[in-house]
């Protein structure tokens, strides 16, 4: 009878882990289900519409199935300074974030450790733009930066800017929105990883000889790579891909066009459905070969 | 320091009133020290008495909140961390994660730009016998190894000042030892300065030239090993320092060569010349293993030696070595006596009537008054229980 309480353990043991795994399995399903529906299917149509060929004699707007491979490579042939220009902004833009969220991650989460309340007030004043929305905080900007706006009055009025000068429209006011429009998602993740940084590795820089420079350069910056990493990635790839800041009802003019300016224009106004997926698509290549050197490049498991 | 070379000799360290004061805590009060160069110096004290916060005031890792620090003769007390010529051993290793074990210990020579530096970080790891790890990460090195790398990443610089925090505690037994030695072969070698900090008494007095008791943030009394242990200067030192028997009494007589003391009726002599205080209530001590075991009183009392007795033994403990019994004396409180294992087993068994004596000029008197005395004894006892150290335990007893 005792003895039948140890027979019985290894017996059970099999049954158990595969009810494991099943449940692991329920588990998963929702989230397999919701990919499947919500990515993998739009995903699938979008590869067909950006092969679609125009109808005969149809509609503006009516396509048939087909396998028009020249979709690409018109698209791109025709847009290929607007994709040019979207990475160029998106790298200035993931740049600027860079630079002006590391000293503030840095400041939050390493100087002030030792006040909580500090650090929860300075973090909720990072994400508090979010509380309004996107469009209304880009128009905001659109107002103070227009013509009329005390910006350029002002600078009009110390002969700094020429008279006819404009700061909306030009690649300045585009990049400036894109910086401040994606800057939480900078100082969020490096705020995360900074927040962790054991000082003591600081300290054993500096008593190893090492300037604070260089300390910064061998200790604090390797060390805080993967938010940087998830940072950079966080705020470049939406604004490759963004159609607000550049788009000439905000920020931007037909001269800042951005890709994502042409899809929209493609899928919402000339209805150009092939040409806009074969855009989508061809982004999201470009995205993902990026972004795969970057983070290859970074190596980033080799720190974790 | 010229960058590109080694420290020549050793430098040696002053500190002029240090005072370190956290938010609501005063970590070290007016501690006034000086290390001579080429000395090997320990500084030995209970957890949380301010040993690490000494070493980092002296590294530049933190700022000292009063006084000056003199390396070699240069006020540094405004230098920055990484201008002075000092490395440390952290006690909590601090080895960069991100690098291999050989950068780490090549980062400091790297740095000053010492030519060769992964031939001599090889060698640094030779001598602790990690060099087969060399191309490892930290965080796959047990403790013990990355104690061992955060030493050599230190001692690679030959830094004139070389600060050890606690640097061998993770290691066992042998491997200490073998660390001990080579530890002062290095510093001999080279004539370098050691301040090492560390809680172990035993490794204090067999490395260092030079040690100081430190006890809540003070100093409380400095020397050689052997002086410190033969002639204490506090009750905290008599019993943090090895064990002591402390009695307390009045001074009923006090003559150029001896003082003798009433402590419950019994009387007891002292050397005058090892009793700084000479008058009213006074605290004098003996270390246990100056001690005899009588089983029958002394026939006749001789001058030159102190009896206490008769007692019961309430203990006995045998460590092989030696036995250790424990006696109350009545009206005087529990007196230790460690005695050398002559015989097969211990000589006396619980129960038994004793007497003890030693020689009077094996006794010592404190500075302490009888309150500062009782403290020191319950701040020994509490480091003993924090460290969880049998043989440095406090078994004394202070009756006032
Ligand atoms: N940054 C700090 N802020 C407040 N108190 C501290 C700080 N660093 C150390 N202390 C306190 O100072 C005392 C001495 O600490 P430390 O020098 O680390 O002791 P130890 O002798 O064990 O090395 C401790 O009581 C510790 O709590
Ligand atoms: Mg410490």
């Amino acid at each position: 009878m005792a003895f039948s309480a140890f027979a019985s353990t290894p017996a059970a043991a099999g049954p158990v882990v595969r009810r494991r795994s099943w449940i692991a399995l329920v588990l998963l399903l929702p989230g397999i289900l919701y990919l499947l529906l919500f990515f993998i299917t739009p995903l699938i149509s979008l590869v067909f519409t950006s092969f679609q060929q125009p109808v005969i004699n149809g509609d503006i707007g009516q396509y048939s199935a087909g396998f028009q491979w020249s979709n690409y490579t018109d698209s791109v042939v025709q847009y290929l300074p607007l994709i040019l220009r979207a990475f160029g902004y998106a790298l200035l833009a993931t740049l600027l974030a860079l630079v002006i969220s590391y000293p503030l991650a840095y400041f939050i989460g390493v100087k002030v450790r030792g006040f909580p309340l500090v650090q929860s007030l300075l973090l909720t004043l990072v994400i508090a733009p979010f509380f309004i929305s996107f469009l209304l905080r880009t128009l905001a900007w659109k107002q103070i930066m227009s013509d009329e706006g005390p910006i350029v009055v002002g600078l009009k009025a110390l002969s700094i800017f020429p008279s006819d000068g404009h700061i909306t429209g030009t690649p300045f006011a585009v990049i400036f929105g894109l910086t401040y429009n994606f800057i939480p998602f900078m100082t969020l993740p490096l705020y995360a990883t900074l927040e962790r940084l054991d000082v003591r590795f600081i300290e054993a820089g500096n008593d190893l000889y090492a300037s604070p420079f260089t300390t910064f350069r061998k200790i604090t910056v390797p060390l805080s790579l993967p938010g940087i990493v998830s940072g950079t990635l966080l705020t470049f790839i939406p604004a490759a891909g963004d159609y607000i800041n550049a788009s000439g009802d905000f920020l931007g003019s037909a001269q800042t066009s951005m890709v994502g300016n042409a899809i929209e224009s493609n899928f919402l106004v000339t209805q150009n459905y092939p040409v806009a997926a074969a855009l989508s698509i061809v982004l999201m290549a470009v995205i993902l070969i990026i972004v795969g050197f970057y983070v290859r490049r970074a190596g980033t498991e080799d720190l974790i | 320091m010229a960058a590109g070379t080694f420290a020549e000799k050793g430098a040696d360290l002053e500190l002029v009133g240090i005072t370190k004061t956290f938010p609501g805590f005063t970590a070290i009060r007016s501690l006034d020290l000086f290390i001579p160069a080429g000395s090997f110096f320990a500084l030995l004290g209970p957890s949380g008495c301010g040993k690490t916060t000494t070493l980092r005031l002296v590294a530049g890792l933190e700022e000292p909140t009063a006084g000056r620090i003199v390396i070699g003769g240069k006020d540094v007390t405004s230098t920055k961390s990484f201008q002075r010529p000092v490395n440390t051993v952290f006690q909590s290793y601090a080895l960069f994660p991100h690098m291999s074990v050989l950068e780490n210990v090549a980062f400091g020579l790297r740095r000053r730009g010492i030519a060769s530096p992964l031939e001599k970080a090889h060698e640094a790891l030779r001598l602790v016998e990690l060099d087969h790890l060399a191309a490892r990460r930290p965080a796959q090195l047990s403790g013990g190894q990355q104690q061992r790398v955060a030493l050599a990443r230190a001692v690679v610089n030959r830094p004139a000042l070389l600060l050890l925090d606690e640097p061998l505690g993770a290691l066992d037994l042998k491997l200490r030892r073998q660390m001990q030695l080579e530890l002062k072969d290095i510093q001999t070698e080279v004539g370098l300065t050691f301040l090492h900090v560390t809680h172990d008494q035993e490794e204090a007095m067999t490395m260092a030239d030079t040690i100081a008791v430190m006890n809540r943030g003070e100093i409380e009394q400095m020397g050689a090993p052997e002086e410190l242990y033969e002639l204490p200067r506090t009750a905290f030192v008599a019993n943090f320092l090895g064990q002591s028997n402390l009695f307390t009494g009045e001074v009923v007589s006090s003559t150029p060569d001896a003082l003798t003391v009433a402590s419950a009726g019994q009387q007891l002599v002292i050397p005058s010349a090892r009793a700084p205080r000479r008058s009213g209530t006074v605290t004098v001590g003996v270390r246990p293993e100056k001690l005899l075991l009588l089983t029958a009183p002394p026939a006749a009392p001789s001058s030159g030696v102190n009896v206490l007795g008769p007692g019961r033994v309430i203990d006995v403990s045998f460590s092989g070595v030696s036995t250790q019994y424990t006696i109350a004396v009545p009206g005087i409180g529990d007196v230790i006596v460690f005695a050398q294992n002559m015989v097969f087993g211990p000589v006396v068994h619980v129960g038994a009537e004793v007497w003890v004596s030693w020689n009077v000029e094996h006794g010592f008197g404190l500075e302490d008054s009888p309150a500062e005395a009782a403290a020191g004894v319950a701040d020994a006892a509490s480091a003993a229980g924090a460290d969880g150290d049998v043989a440095t335990s406090a078994l004394t007893t202070v009756k006032a």
